[in-house]
């Protein structure tokens, strides 16, 4: 068998591996995001493998919080994130950046107009 | 280590004058310790490499569950098998940290299952040998576990950042299982006459498949060069095996027990041992597939795959019915 | 129970209580033994940590009872000297816990039908006048209302799910329902430590895991086999041929070393 016939083989098997994963029956990905018992804002844990929200939900708990109470666990389907792609860094960071008026030091403020 | 022969896709390092400009800053980006995230443009050998030692790492932990797990129907006590239990399953959540790192370079699991069952991909070589006695558990936690953090602890700070914060996640899980294993071995080299015979005959075996754990020699590493300058490798082979040769001696001297290496000596002009290399063509026999237990680790996994088959497609089912039903509804 | 136990003059509360105590640590303990086989031979990897979180559950509650019972058998012996150092007959769990694991959708329905069980009966048990007993149900039955909701959740999805996991799940309640029964039986012990207020009263149990059986089963489009209890006896010592080898298993190294410690 010589170099290129080994070469279409991989290509042939890799087309079939696209397409095996495709159809193939394995739990689709969610993204977990949990909130502890102290208030603050939930926060991406990692993600996990199942078969629906719930499976998620319930595999977070074992995974992610070894069962602690009072957490409040998110599941979000990885395919459903909509997220900002990095070519757009530019465009979507620099306005903020600019916009220095929003930090509030931007502003001097007499002393004498009391607290703000 | 637990990624110990991971081939880079390329020939070497490539000089800037060779990059393209998008390679160039690229690389610029990882020399500022920049973190690449994972929708943004990397160069495909990169992708490819780390994809491999990723997946390679996670199929590590979930074969490392069993040689640790062969104890834990016989730990000695309530206390000792509660504590195996817990360690063995954080294995798992490690593997399963690690696959979901890699996946989001665009790799299923399911996939890199395949591999693993398949024997295209590779797991660290250490756990192809047996646990043979209790104070293998012991071994296994001292030895392996501490080889393992002396790679994972640098790993924290990888170019790649979903594996840069898995590793910051199972380093912080792991702190307590290199001292859960000290301290059996503490009990048994301080124990009956018995129980010394087997930490010593634990040690014995578990010596030269730990040095392994670092991969070959520097000298014969085609592989690494690239991988530092990438940040996906943090040490060279060399380095971190002298490193674990020089915290482990002493804690051997503390249990009271012999390391099997005739020619150990330390070393006052480089400041560490000099120790003799393992058995290397057992190594490559290993790799290979040829180790005392690559059958049956390979087996159980692909068995478990197999018998689960059912229980995955079962609960997919159910889970299709009750979204039909909720559309319906809807 | 019956009338050679009710003849039994040695029926104190004290030899009561240690009975009921061992029964509900051995029954944690030999099912924790078994669960924990599975630990890197689960279906997913989602599973296999779940799995164990319930194992390493009931290993811990293996410890508290344990250490109860010796307390109350005021011998000094340790929860690992009752694991470690009794022999079958000396064990008192239900025939259920200890059947083989089986496949996946055995070792879930045997969960299952336990955990049915487990949870009214602890508590039944918070309810107890003795502290000692009302504190350590307190405590597991949180724990078993999560396994309760895992195994009741994951019996529906696969009862009802494919055909394969329906076939698989039906096989697993046909061989396993026989053995559930045993649990719900109230031994002469029991009704005393109830009448002397030790214990709350866990008459009720019966009916509660009556209503969980048949509402998840009918959820799971399982049907309930009509065959009898089988013969049981684990409270008496009397056990399946399958506890020898699991207690030889669990017991070596005591066994084999028996100056050393670990």
């Amino acid at each position: 068998m010589n170099a290129t016939s080994d070469n279409e083989k991989k290509a042939v098997s890799d087309e079939q591996a696209t397409e095996a994963k495709e159809s193939s029956n394995e739990w689709p990905l969610w993204e977990i995001f949990i909130r502890g018992q102290h208030g603050l804002s939930h926060r991406h844990m990692g993600s996990l493998h199942a078969p629906d929200a719930q499976m998620a939900i319930n595999n977070a708990r074992d995974v992610y919080t070894r069962r602690n109470e009072g957490v409040s666990i998110w599941a979000v389907p990885s395919s459903q994130i909509a997220a900002s792609s990095p070519s757009d860094k530019g465009p979507l960071y620099e306005p903020s950046n600019s916009k220095v008026y929003r930090h509030p030091t931007f502003f001097d403020i007499p002393d004498d107009v009391g607290h703000m | 280590m637990y990624a110990q022969m991971v081939k880079t896709d390329s020939t070497g390092v490539k000089s800037i004058d060779d990059m393209s400009e998008q390679e160039a800053a690229f690389q610029a980006r990882i020399d500022r310790d920049e973190k690449i995230e994972p929708k943004e443009w990397m160069p495909d050998n990169y992708r490819k490499t780390l994809i491999r030692q990723i997946s390679q790492h996670a199929h590590s932990e979930i074969v490392g569950q069993l040689p640790e797990g062969n104890w834990i129907s016989r730990a000695p006590t309530l206390e000792r098998k509660a504590i195996l239990l817990a360690k063995v399953q954080d294995e798992a959540g490690h593997g399963l940290y690690l696959y979901c790192a890699a996946e989001t370079l665009g790799i299923s699991r399911d996939e890199m299952f395949d591999q693993l069952h398949s024997g295209k991909a590779k797991y660290s070589s250490i756990f192809n040998y047996p646990t043979l006695t209790w104070a293998d558990i012991g071994a296994v936690g001292w030895l392996v576990d501490g080889a393992a953090i002396m790679n994972q602890v640098p790993l924290q700070r990888t170019s790649y950042g979903p594996y840069a914060r898995a590793m910051v996640r199972i380093c912080k899980e792991e702190s307590f299982h290199q001292r859960q294993g000290f301290h059996i071995m503490m009990k048994m080299a301080k124990g009956t006459a018995a129980q010394k015979r087997m930490a010593q005959d634990a040690l014995n075996r578990f010596w030269g498949p730990s040095l392994m754990m670092f991969g070959p020699s520097d000298k014969n590493s085609v592989h690494s060069a690239q991988s530092m300058a990438w940040k996906i490798k943090m040490n060279t082979n060399d380095e971190l095996r002298q490193k674990f040769v020089d915290q482990t001696v002493p804690q051997a001297e503390y249990l009271g027990l012999t390391v099997p290496d005739d020619t150990l000596a330390w070393n006052e002009e480089k400041q560490g041992y000099d120790f003799a290399d393992p058995d290397w063509d057992e190594f490559h026999a290993v790799l290979a597939g040829n180790g005392p237990c690559n059958k049956e680790r390979l087996g159980a996994r692909v068995t478990a795959w197999e018998d689960g088959k059912w229980f995955r497609e079962g609960l997919l089912a159910h889970s299709k019915k009750r979204a039909a039903i909720a559309s319906d509804a809807a | 129970m019956n009338a050679l136990h009710a003849a039994n003059p040695a029926l104190t509360i004290d030899g009561a209580l240690f009975e009921l105590l061992t029964h509900l640590g051995d029954n944690s303990l030999i099912l924790g033994q078994r669960l924990s086989a599975w630990c890197g031979h689960g279906p997913a990897l989602e599973e296999d940590i779940a799995l164990a979180n319930v194992a390493l559950d009931l290993i811990g509650q293996t410890q508290l009872w344990l250490e109860l019972a010796g307390d109350v058998e005021g011998q000094g012996r340790s929860a690992d000297a009752l694991a470690y150092h009794r022999d079958a007959f000396d064990f008192r769990n239900a025939h259920l816990v200890e059947q083989p694991n089986g496949d996946f959708g055995q070792t879930l329905m045997r969960q299952f039908l336990f955990d049915a069980w487990h949870l009214p009966l602890l508590l039944a048990l918070t309810k107890s006048p003795d502290n000692r007993i009302a504190d350590i149900a307190e405590k597991i039955s949180k724990e078993v209302r999560y396994h309760l909701e895992r195994s009741s959740d994951l019996v529906i999805r696969l009862g009802d799910g494919s055909e394969e996991s329906h076939r698989r799940m039906q096989r697993a309640l046909d061989a396993l329902m026989p053995h559930a029964y045993e649990l719900l039986q109230i031994t002469d012990g029991d009704a005393l430590l109830i009448s002397e207020g030790v214990i709350g009263d866990i008459t009720s149990v019966t009916a509660q895991w009556e209503e969980q059986v048949n509402s998840v089963l009918a959820l799971a489009t399982l049907s309930r086999p009509n065959s009898p209890a089988a013969p049981g006896g684990g409270r008496r010592g009397r056990h399946t041929e399958h506890l020898g080898y699991l207690l030889a298993d669990l017991q070596f190294l005591q066994r084999a070393y028996p100056d050393a410690t670990w």
